[in-house]
């Protein structure tokens, strides 16, 4: 049986660059294929716009397999769209009903200002990562993986944390813009190993008052975060976090 | 680098002790309320004790001063988060999946802080603060309670302003000690259900005592 394809409108925020309005424009799209992506639906609209020779829309991508965290996109009132653990790129047509109307939207958020149209800058976080989002190493041979022995409970964990791609689904999705999810991930991620362990005490306070000077918010524990991570990194990361900073700030 | 400076996990950790340390309040007040049930000399017993003991005296100012300190911190905190989501909002919004209370924390304590300001009004001031004062106290509390209590207006209030103090304490109980950094993956449900018990059973009891009056249970 053929599949039918999908009549969408679409009502998309445009906005010139951080210092102008944006505004919604309405576009109708037809026959979009319910096996195709979001962001391949997207390339479909702006093809279409520059055969009529206007100006595309803008939107962040880059590896389209869920591991870059390039995507953004709050579609429907939620970020990377009505579906959870994915991100906009694994988002899929069959997700939406013939007819339906869908609202895209940048993430917004004091801290990532807007660029163009659906770009956001998240430059932010990279100032996050390097007030202490690393661990220092002198170089030379690799030692040996099993060298340190790691209780697989803690690799467990690191390896969860480690899996946030610094989308902001989490900071876009949050009444207070708080990055905390984020940076509680990246934090964690290091705090949990012997590796990362000899620097965990500034890092996480480093990341912290990087964070706080941003003007990222302050975390009321409401879980929006969570439930839009996708990733789905957990709010005890945290809990890590809390404890790991205030434990750093009585020993100081 | 800045020596001093109050960090949001520090803010937050202030908003964390300042509500436990009233939801602790929370339990001395009710029992000290629950003993209206048992009799008009138990509870005036009760406040006369209220009244004079010293180490209640130490804790009233110290009482004010947590509560001085949590709403102040609210106030600061809500408007930094208020600057830092921005101007700009989405055109839909409310469609993951999280808790109202969490959400709403500040309506919440507004509403519990015009209550608290209604009731410091209508009993602290009337009791305890005239024998700080060193003027007589009303003599006989009981009956002042019993009275406010038989009003079904101030009744309903009460009850309704109660039943937000629930909502506020559903989701404070568990994110105080998630502030704190107490938490992990398998207490935070455990936590959750715990904070949840604890509001229902102070909330019912806090509505017990004015249906009491107000049904005529009294008498
Ligand atoms: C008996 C009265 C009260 C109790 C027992 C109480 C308890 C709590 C607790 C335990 C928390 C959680 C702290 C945390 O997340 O770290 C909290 C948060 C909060 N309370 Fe209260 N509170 C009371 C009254 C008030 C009042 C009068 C206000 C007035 C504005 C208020 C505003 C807030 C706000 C805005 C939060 C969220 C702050 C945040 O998470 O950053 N509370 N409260
Ligand atoms: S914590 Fe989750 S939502 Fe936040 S940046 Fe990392 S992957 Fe994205
Ligand atoms: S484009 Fe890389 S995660 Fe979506």
């Amino acid at each position: 049986m053929e599949k039918r394809g999908l009549n969408l409108t679409l009502k998309i925020w445009r906005q010139e660059n951080a210092k102008t309005k944006g505004a919604f424009v309405t576009y109708p799209i037809q026959n979009i294929s319910p096996d195709c992506s979001f962001l391949e639906m997207l390339d479909q609209l702006n093809e279409q716009l520059v055969d009529k020779i206007e100006r595309p829309i803008c939107f962040d991508h880059d590896c389209r397999e869920g591991i870059c965290g390039m995507c953004s996109l709050y579609i429907n009132g939620r970020p990377h769209g009505n579906d959870t653990g994915i991100t906009t790129c694994q988002l899929h047509m069959r997700r939406f009903k013939d007819g339906e109307t869908i609202w895209i939207e940048p993430w917004r958020s004091k801290a990532f200002p807007i660029i163009k149209d659906l770009v956001v800058d998240r430059s932010a976080f990279d100032k996050v990562i390097q007030a202490g989002g690393y661990t220092s190493v002198n170089t030379g041979g690799a030692p040996d993986g099993n060298a340190i022995p790691i209780k697989k409970e803690n690799a467990d964990l690191a390896m969860d944390a480690a899996a946030c791609i610094g989308c902001g689904a989490c900071v876009a999705a949050c009444k207070n813009g708080a990055a905390m999810l984020f940076v509680s991930a990246k934090v964690s991620q290091f705090a949990l190993l012997p590796q990362g362990r000899v620097e965990a005490k500034e890092r996480v306070s480093n990341m912290v008052r990087e964070m706080d000077q941003l003007g990222f918010g302050n975390c009321t524990n409401t879980k929006a975060c969570e439930a839009e991570c996708p990733k789905e990194i957990k709010i005890s990361n945290i809990a890590r976090m809390n404890r790991e900073y205030l434990i750093s700030a009585l020993q100081k | 680098m800045q020596r001093f400076y109050l960090s949001s996990i520090v803010k937050k950790l202030i908003m964390s002790i300042s509500g436990l340390f009233l939801i602790i309040f929370l339990l001395v007040h009710l029992g000290a309320n629950l003993t209206t049930l048992i009799s008009q000399e138990a509870y005036n017993e009760v406040c006369h004790f209220m009244d004079t003991n010293v180490l209640i005296r130490i804790m009233v100012p110290v009482l004010a001063l947590g509560f001085i300190i949590h709403i102040f911190m609210a106030c600061m905190l809500t408007l930094q988060n208020m600057k830092a989501r921005g101007s700009d909002r989405y055109a839909i919004t409310g469609k993951s999946n999280i808790s109202w209370a969490g959400k709403n924390m500040f309506v919440l304590g507004i509403i519990v802080l015009g209550f608290l300001a209604l009731h410091l009004m209508h009993f602290w001031s009337k009791m305890q603060l005239q024998s700080f004062m060193g003027v007589e106290a009303v003599t006989d509390p009981y009956t002042l309670v019993a009275d406010l209590f038989r009003n079904p207006l101030y009744s309903g209030i009460y009850i309704v302003w109660i039943w937000a103090l629930w909502f506020h304490l559903t989701h404070g109980f568990w994110s105080a000690l998630q502030s704190l950094g107490l938490n992990n993956n398998t207490w935070i449900p455990r936590l959750e259900v715990i904070g949840k018990i604890y509001a229902w059973i102070v909330c019912l009891a806090f509505t017990i005592i004015p249906l009491f009056f107000l049904l005529g249970l009294d008498k």
